[in-house]
């Protein structure tokens, strides 16, 4: 088994061996085989739910080609998000400077898209050829009348990380535009949903049920539209706090909108999630429809659930996401289900996540920032996991040494939000860690110490 | 409509190029004990992951510089020294193939500077460095892996005494279709050597241990005897020769350079069976024979189903070359040829190989993307697409089957177990080809009819 490279010992913690110490938010480790991307990743998956905008990706033709129709973000309407363009710069682009391509490109496809705002984002070289995109799109904002948003989101300027505030930053170029003369006091924005697989669709719907109004979804499902109007919410409700806590405090400081943070992942997060909105408001009825919501779909899908855990029960599992926020639901609902967390990391985490995620752990977690794959390849031997839960780069980790994986991640198509969506993770968990296949794989002979 | 449809867009929309280290970083990984390191921004190696493990449903290791702002200004000498240190420490390779990306060329990077001056430091026993330059501003996946190619075989190739062996550069293929290959050398009795063979690393069984990811593939040894091989085989003839890895060995090594399109169906297959017949002094052996015999008449059997099917065909230009070419021999007419890359010799080559009457009524688009694709191809009303996953919108919109072939396929499993080489290969794919227009016939039949 391969050793911890030195550099990276600090950003590796067990539960209960001395006092919590550890090292996270830091530049990847050059050669580590990092599972994070860059900061236009950051940007791309937070503004892509974005349906009715279009999306213009400034640069080379890779960032575009990898990103096409990436997300399981649905929309209910436009499915220009789907579509990837890109301005394809060549070599004498380079030479010469990409700006007229840009403009040339932006007027064309809003010419023929029509959209309701464009963003265009910047790749890595975009900053260093010295194009001044800014002023491509005010130009084009000038002549077309749109909105075009430069988003910065340059690859090497960062993480993944700086690329969702640099996404937070173009969204709020559009709150506070719209009118919002018509908005119920009982009105909030949902921040950090991207509704994948239909998911903010459910979570909108728990709150038509507590007679709340849902003034913008952002990004998932998302309008120009409807986020032009955000600042007429009376509170703004965010999950994935990594993602969206910018554009959330912004808000607070702007417009006085004061902000939750919530999970919708698990029963417990889930129903947490809604009392809180209810508490927000003050509002005896909302929090009886609350109650009588909670009741009702916990009584739902719980018999389903408990037949599960009666399977699943005592197996172990490892938890790898891209924020870290996910994770707490996830060590959650695993729990409910009887399923141990032997060790848990993620991309992106802040200090503040993994001193809770350490007080949240069984002892003997292992805690891990930014892993690269040869250590998610010796924790999940080492502890001798049944399960991993992770992303699509993850899953051949699992799947190569013979370990069950469920995608929790953006690309996946189901839906794993809310209550039902429990539902749908217990059964993926079940499907995992049942298939007979596993009997046909000798986990326990696969030779760890023999490098 | 019509009128939109006539609209020029200077933007790419729904790309066809991946970008080049892409192909690099695919020729590094079907190396023996190497890995694929790109010298860039930490989001290039995870997407191009990201966008193998999807295809091959197998891990993908590379390694990257992982620029910062200060790499930026100050040049990436310093993360491509920790870099390389990492890899060292971690993987134990005996060779790390780096390839640059579009950021390191723009500031000016000198990767060849900094790979002497690397290997200086390293020790006698430490890995080869070999690098490659691939921008994504220049040219495609395609292009990225025929150079990354050229850069080992240049890196590595040593004279000696001239050998019975012969090198085969077989370009972007399936892992079945390496291992195909693999098949046909052996029972011509030829010592091949296959660069890059990544069949085993993109389609391997369930691993003791998780390293076993870079040991498999062609082995460096093997790599160093290629300039005293009696031949160079290289598949693809309508690439870039200036990145040709066989082409540099004949003005190196004087190595004889057969440059042969992929051999998919029995004219093209005809041609390379003829060539190892000649180079092996062998007959070729009966079970190709039989192999051959089978496809012309599973061609017979289902001549009428696909005779005047008008089929779209996309994907890299050496390869939608050579499906014309197989297409043609059994009655269908490819009546749109779109490139994902640009050679500019995509025309020339169907005129030549179908004859300029039949090429004539071909459309033949070169560095096109999906959208351009697709409004031609509505036009045209063809029965059938044959390309990657990607062309699935198009499949749907038109209400087409589309046969998957080429990469990416992540909407199905098994892309790396698709073969279309060799009579055997091209017997799956003529199967697929069929069933694909004789189920669309049924499903779309008021009948219903139960034989076909």
């Amino acid at each position: 088994m391969s050793e911890i490279l030195e550099k990276r010992k600090k950003q590796i913690r067990r539960k209960g061996a001395g006092p919590y110490e550890m090292t996270c938010e830091k530049h990847s480790l050059a050669g580590a085989v990092s599972q994070r991307a860059c900061v236009f990743c950051g940007s791309r998956v937070v503004l892509y739910p974005i349906a009715d905008a279009l999306h213009l990706i400034h640069g080379p033709v890779g960032c575009a080609a990898y990103t096409w129709d990436i997300r399981g973000a649905l929309s209910s309407g436009p499915q220009l998000h789907r579509r990837s363009f890109t301005t394809d710069l060549r070599e004498q682009d380079v030479i010469h400077g990409g700006e007229k391509k840009l403009y040339q490109c932006l007027k064309e496809l809003i010419a023929y898209y029509r959209p309701k705002a464009v963003f265009v984002y910047s790749t890595c070289i975009v900053g260093v050829i010295g194009d001044d995109v800014e002023a491509v799109c005010r130009q084009v904002s000038r002549e077309t009348g749109l909105t075009v948003i430069s988003v910065a989101s340059e690859g090497f300027k960062g993480t993944k990380k700086d690329g969702y505030r640099a996404a937070c930053r173009a969204l709020s170029e559009l709150v506070g535009t719209g009118d919002i003369s018509s908005i119920s006091p009982f009105s909030l924005n949902i921040l950090g949903d991207f509704n994948i697989a239909g998911e903010t669709w459910a979570i909108r719907e728990y709150y038509r049920r507590m007679g709340i109004e849902v003034v913008s979804t952002i990004t998932g499902d998302g309008r120009v539209e409807d986020i032009r109007r955000a600042h007429g919410a009376r509170l703004n409700v965010v999950q994935c706090s990594g993602s969206m806590v910018h554009l959330a405090r912004e808000m607070k400081e702007k417009y006085g909108i004061p902000y939750i943070h919530v999970s919708y992942f698990g029963l417990q997060d889930m129903s947490k999630a809604l009392y809180d909105v209810a508490e927000f408001f003050q509002d005896a009825a909302a929090m009886q429809k609350a109650r009588r919501l909670v009741r009702e779909e916990i009584d739902r899908v719980l018999p389903e659930l408990m037949r599960i855990r009666t399977d699943v029960q005592g197996k172990k599992a490892g938890i790898y996401t891209g924020g870290a926020f996910k994770a707490f639901s996830l060590v959650a609902s695993l729990r409910m289900l009887g399923i141990r967390t032997a060790f848990v990391g993620s991309q992106t985490g802040s200090p503040d996540d993994y001193k809770r995620l350490e007080e949240f752990c069984d002892p003997g977690t292992i805690i891990v920032d930014d892993a690269n794959t040869m250590e998610l390849v010796r924790f999940s031997q080492e502890t001798e996991i049944d399960l991993l839960i992770g992303g699509v780069k993850e899953r051949p980790v699992a799947y190569k040494l013979g370990i069950g994986f469920c995608d929790h991640n953006h690309e996946r198509k189901i839906s794993l939000a809310g209550f039902e969506g429990m539902l749908h993770f217990a059964q993926e968990v079940h499907a995992s860690v049942m298939s007979p296949v596993w009997k046909l794989i000798d986990r326990k002979n696969i030779n760890v110490g023999n490098a | 409509m019509s009128s939109q449809m006539s609209t020029i867009f200077t933007a790419t929309r729904n790309p066809c190029r991946m970008c080049t280290p892409l192909g690099a970083v695919m020729v590094f990984s079907g190396i023996a004990d190497a890995v694929p390191f790109l010298h860039g921004s930490q989001g290039c190696s995870t997407y191009i992951r990201r966008y193998l493990i999807g295809h091959f449903r197998e891990p993908v290791d590379i390694a990257c510089s992982n620029f910062s702002e200060s790499s930026v200004i100050f040049g990436g000498w310093q993360n491509l020294q920790a870099g390389i240190q990492t890899i060292i420490e971690q993987y134990h390779p005996q060779l790390i193939g780096i390839a640059t990306t579009c950021l390191a060329e723009t500031i000016g990077e000198d990767l060849p500077q900094m790979i002497r001056r690397l290997q200086n430091e390293l020790p006698e026993s430490g890995p080869i460095l070999v690098s490659v330059s691939t921008p994504s501003y220049q040219g495609s996946h395609t292009d990225g892996f025929r150079r990354a190619v050229k850069a080992v075989v240049e890196k590595l190739a040593q004279d000696g005494p001239a050998g019975r062996h012969i090198n085969v550069f077989s370009g972007m293929i399936s892992p079945e279709d390496i291992r195909h290959l693999k098949d046909i050398f052996m029972d011509f009795g030829l010592d091949a050597m296959i660069l890059p063979d990544y069949s085993d690393a993109f389609d391997s069984g369930i691993w003791s241990r998780y390293e076993k990811n870079i040991e498999s593939g062609t082995a460096i040894e093997s790599i160093r005897r290629c300039g005293q091989a009696q031949a160079s085989i290289e598949f693809g003839s309508v690439g870039d020769a200036s990145a040709s890895a066989g082409d540099a060995l004949l003005r190196r090594f004087g190595t004889p350079l057969y440059e042969l399109a992929f051999p998919i169906g029995v004219r093209l297959n005809d041609i390379f069976f003829e060539r190892l017949r000649m180079l092996s002094g062998c007959e070729v052996p009966s079970r190709y024979v039989g192999q051959r015999s089978r496809l012309i008449d599973s061609y017979v059997d289902a001549h009428k189903y696909v005779f005047g099917k008008k089929t779209v065909l996309y994907g890299p230009a050496d390869w939608v070359a050579a499906l014309a070419v197989f297409l043609d021999e059994i009655g269908m007419i490819p009546v749109l040829c779109a490139a994902a890359d640009c050679t500019g010799k995509l025309k020339e080559y169907l005129a030549e190989h179908l004859g300029p009457d039949k090429a004539e009524r071909i459309a033949v688009i070169e560095d096109t993307d999906f959208a351009s694709i697709e409004e031609k191809a509505a036009a045209l009303r063809p029965d059938i697409l044959i390309g990657d996953s990607n062309g699935y919108k198009i499949s749907r919109n038109l209400r087409v089957p589309l046969v998957r072939l080429g990469l990416p396929i992540h909407d199905r499993i098994g892309a790396s177990r698709i073969t279309a080489l060799g009579y055997r290969g091209t017997q799956q794919l003529f199967d697929r080809i069929v069933n694909a227009l004789l189920e669309t016939q049924q499903d779309n039949s008021p009948v219903g009819y139960t034989r076909l």
